[in-house]
């Protein structure tokens, strides 16, 4: 029993972070049709953002502020970074090709992504990143935290999990809530039609752009808060993100947040029960499945091709 | 843009038409079954003038007359250059055009975006590995192993093709990276499969056979360099597949599966068995990747997990884009421009001169031989000259260093672009972001801006290249691919030979 308490907050903690990352695909893919496969180079770059703040806030045993003020400044810089990334992205490689054939913008971002992962090799060097959690406040964050059983939680993991939830809530209420959020889905349901109405087609994907790199910005401080990163540590995470987002029904928000949360669950079980050695090719199975047996996901509308 | 349709293309029937006019009879009509495919040939652009002239020239040269021009060429290479070096680069090189050959197949022909190519190439070689080294004591001869591999091969691209009877696109992408991803993690633990080692792990396979018959073995080495036996095998099958997949190209199969990437839907209800087209394609691919994966392991005594990995993808990938996905000419030229791009990246001396050449090609290139060209130049020399000046007055240390190209083009450098004993840390990140960020910018603005706006980013370039891309030029090496990929997308679809189709709707 603890160990299966222990798995499922280490599973909840790494779902989140995956449902951090796949709404950014889902979002992108609803309305552009297109996989941006530069996304988990994106996350990659915001734990980077991330540590570069966190040094010039005083590194994490002597910080400037109080050590959760720094961490959400952290976290806030990775964001707008990211965000920036996105947008440059989205006008200078995704941009002059949205009326080419499907496979144009498909291998533009191959490149985007190529590009990024090794300008950051060039810039900082390709060994591993550490955030140092550990000497965060003398250890509060790994030592402090709720006990179930005897099972500890430590601090840090619930606040991976419930900032995670914040944002998603906030992004929840962004595009059901909002003008913005309206127009964006009435673009990804038909985006000619969108346009008819008004919609400026071009701002709503900027939007959709800022949104999902600033949520995988900040994906990417959560996952370097509990793990060294290095520049090629986007590549994975940005797999497994549009895995989730794939099994929750790509389009669809709520499903990239179980999607994710799912596969979260799947590898920390699969690892904990079954074997840590191929645990990945066990993720890779459940998604080649999804694929193949359910293309829509739980939570997509099957896809029927109209001539 | 200086391409524009010539105005006598639509009614003088050209190349691919002659072969369906020929068929009809003179007295025929083109209309009907064979029309759609004689306008296809004419629906190309080309280009006016001289220039135009002279490639039409050159495109009526048969392309057999090519393939042989090109092997002598290369077969000469080993009696010109006495060096083992380049022996072994032009070897590896003909690999890459062999790899590149039948990702085209399932790319340019096929139409279908695998991402799984190189775990072929790492089947083929693994699989050569197993049939002829001391892994299983098993030592089959190579007339033997090789067609056992390139079967293996053709059956793996089968089962991996299969998920592209229900999916398209991005999803088929995805699928075949998730195999890609499946393999190199497969291999990676293969020394521990339930107990039983299988391909060595992460430490691979390092006692594979070289290439062998009738108990004679192809030395690898010979009198200490490269042996240039392994070029000419290597060259042969390079022949043979290019001839092979160019007759299937020609033959029926290749013009269904040009349809079937046009239009699946179209061909489908044509008749055609489109899935079984797909996995055909696949197929193909997957058996030249697992012919050439052989004759790697057989060249390199060993096979290792990490050869195998996504930069190796990306980089036949860009060698497929840039020469033109569709046209075999094409996706060689790209595997040549591509392979010796990479090598000369390899040695920082060489890549400098290579670099200001192709700065200086590329200026020449799009301001021709113009007043503007030289006051960029003008204005370039000043205005290094002048920040050299500036940097060197405050501190003489921002300008003591040497420039890692070396040589009398890196003497000569240090004292025109700032290149500072030890740069501090956030030089490079700043610089270079500011490089990239100036460039796109460029692409934004137009004519006079633009040309003002060219000194100082070239003045930045200079020294972003000499501080931060040239002392690591094992990244310098793939951000060059990455960005290939993503200009070549936006300036040119269809890559350097690739033929740009005007469409008629």
């Amino acid at each position: 029993m603890d160990t299966f308490i222990q798995l499922t907050v280490n599973g909840l903690t790494l779902g989140s972070v995956y449902a951090l990352i796949a709404l950014g695909y889902t979002m992108v893919y609803g309305i552009l049709k297109l996989l941006n496969f530069a996304h988990g180079d994106v996350f990659m770059v915001g734990a980077f953002i991330g540590f570069g703040m966190l040094q010039l806030l005083g590194g994490p045993s002597d910080p400037v502020f109080s050590i959760y003020l720094v961490l959400v400044l952290v976290t806030l810089s990775a964001m707008a970074g990211c965000a920036m990334l996105g947008v440059a992205i989205e006008r200078f490689a995704y941009r002059p090709l949205r009326d080419a054939p499907r496979i144009a913008p498909l291998i533009s971002a191959l490149g985007v992504s190529f590009f990024l992962a090794y300008s950051m090799q060039l810039m900082f060097g390709a060994q591993f990143r550490d955030y140092d959690t550990f000497a965060m406040a003398n250890g509060d964050l790994f030592f402090k935290g709720i006990d179930i059983g005897n099972v500890k939680i430590s601090l840090i993991r619930i606040i991976v999990i419930v900032a995670a939830f914040v944002l998603m809530l906030v992004l929840w209420l962004l595009v059901t809530r909002t003008k913005t959020g309206k127009a964006m889905r009435a673009t990804s349901i038909d985006r000619e039609a969108a346009a008819m109405m008004g919609i400026d087609i071009d701002r709503v994907i900027v939007f959709a752009f800022v949104l999902g790199s600033a949520l995988a910005g900040a994906a990417g401080v959560m996952f370097a808060l509990r793990a060294p990163v290095s520049v090629t540590v986007g590549f994975l995470a940005g797999l497994k993100g549009f895995t989730a987002a794939v099994i929750g029904g790509i389009g669809s928000i709520p499903g990239a947040m179980a999607g994710g949360l799912l596969l979260g669950f799947a590898e920390a079980y699969t690892q904990g029960y079954i074997t840590t050695r191929w645990s990945d090719l066990v993720v890779f199975a459940i998604l080649i499945g999804f694929m193949l047996f359910r293309p829509q996901g739980l939570f997509g509308k099957p896809d029927i091709q109209k001539v | 843009m200086d391409d524009r349709l010539e105005s006598d293309a639509l009614t003088r029937p050209v190349e691919g038409a002659a072969e369906a006019t020929a068929s009809e009879g003179a007295t025929s009509p083109a209309v009907g079954r064979d029309e759609w495919v004689a306008r296809h040939g004419e629906r190309v652009v080309r280009r006016s003038g001289r220039i135009g002239a002279a490639e039409q020239r050159l495109r009526a040269v048969p392309w057999w007359a090519w393939l042989v021009l090109f092997t002598a060429l290369v077969s000469l290479l080993p009696v010109v250059f006495e060096s083992g070096y380049v022996r072994r680069v032009s070897f590896d090189i003909v690999l890459y055009m062999l790899l590149a050959l039948g990702l085209n197949v399932v790319v340019g022909w096929g139409g279908l975006l695998d991402l799984g190519y190189v775990a072929f190439y790492g089947v083929g070689a693994y699989g050569y590995a197993a049939l002829a080294s001391d892994q299983f004591d098993v030592h089959l001869p190579s007339y033997l192993a090789i067609p056992i591999v390139v079967v293996i091969g053709a059956i793996a691209g089968l089962l991996v093709g299969l998920p592209s009877w229900r999916l398209v696109g991005d999803y088929l992408a995805i699928v075949t990276l998730f195999f890609f991803q499946a393999f190199i993690v497969f291999v990676s633990n293969s020394d521990d499969v339930s107990g039983h080692d299988l391909f060595g792990g992460a430490s691979g396979i390092s006692t594979v056979d070289p290439l062998n018959a009738f108990g004679r073995e192809l030395p690898v080495a010979h009198l200490g360099i490269f042996s240039v036996a392994y070029l000419y095998v290597a060259l042969a099958v390079f022949v043979v597949v290019y001839v092979a997949l160019h007759l299937v190209n020609d033959s029926r199969t290749g013009r269904a599966w040009r349809s079937s990437r046009e239009d699946p839907l179209a061909a489908n209800l044509m008749g055609m068995p489109v899935n079984w087209l797909k996995l055909m394609a696949f197929m193909f691919g997957a058996a030249t990747a697992a012919l050439t994966g052989s004759l790697f392991a057989s060249l390199n005594g060993g096979v290792y997990p990490t050869t195998f990995a996504f930069p190796l993808l990306i980089t036949i990938y860009t060698m497929v884009i840039l020469g033109g996905a569709g046209r075999q000419a094409g996706v060689v030229l790209g595997a040549i421009v591509v392979g010796v791009l990479l090598e000369t990246l390899r040695d920082a001396n060489d890549a400098q001169y290579v670099f200001y050449a192709l700065v200086l090609l590329g200026l020449v290139g799009t301001l021709r031989l113009s007043r503007r060209l030289a006051a960029v130049l003008v204005g370039v020399a000043v205005l290094g000259y002048a920040i050299h000046l500036v940097a060197g007055a405050i501190d003489s240390a921002w300008v003591d260093g040497t420039s890692p190209g070396g040589g009398w083009l890196g003497d000569a450098l240090t004292h025109w672009t700032v290149v500072p004993t030890e740069p501090a840390g956030w030089i490079k990140p700043v610089s270079y972001v500011g490089l990239v960020a100036s460039v796109l910018l460029l692409t934004l603005v137009r004519d006079r801006l633009r040309i003002v706006l060219l000194v100082p980013v070239l003045v930045l370039a200079s020294f972003v290249w000499e501080n931060v891309m040239l002392p690591d030029p094992s990244s310098t090496r793939y951000v060059v691919l990455g960005a290939i990929l993503i200009a070549t997308m936006i300036a040119r679809p269809a890559g350097l030979l690739g033929e740009r189709r005007v469409e008629i709707v």
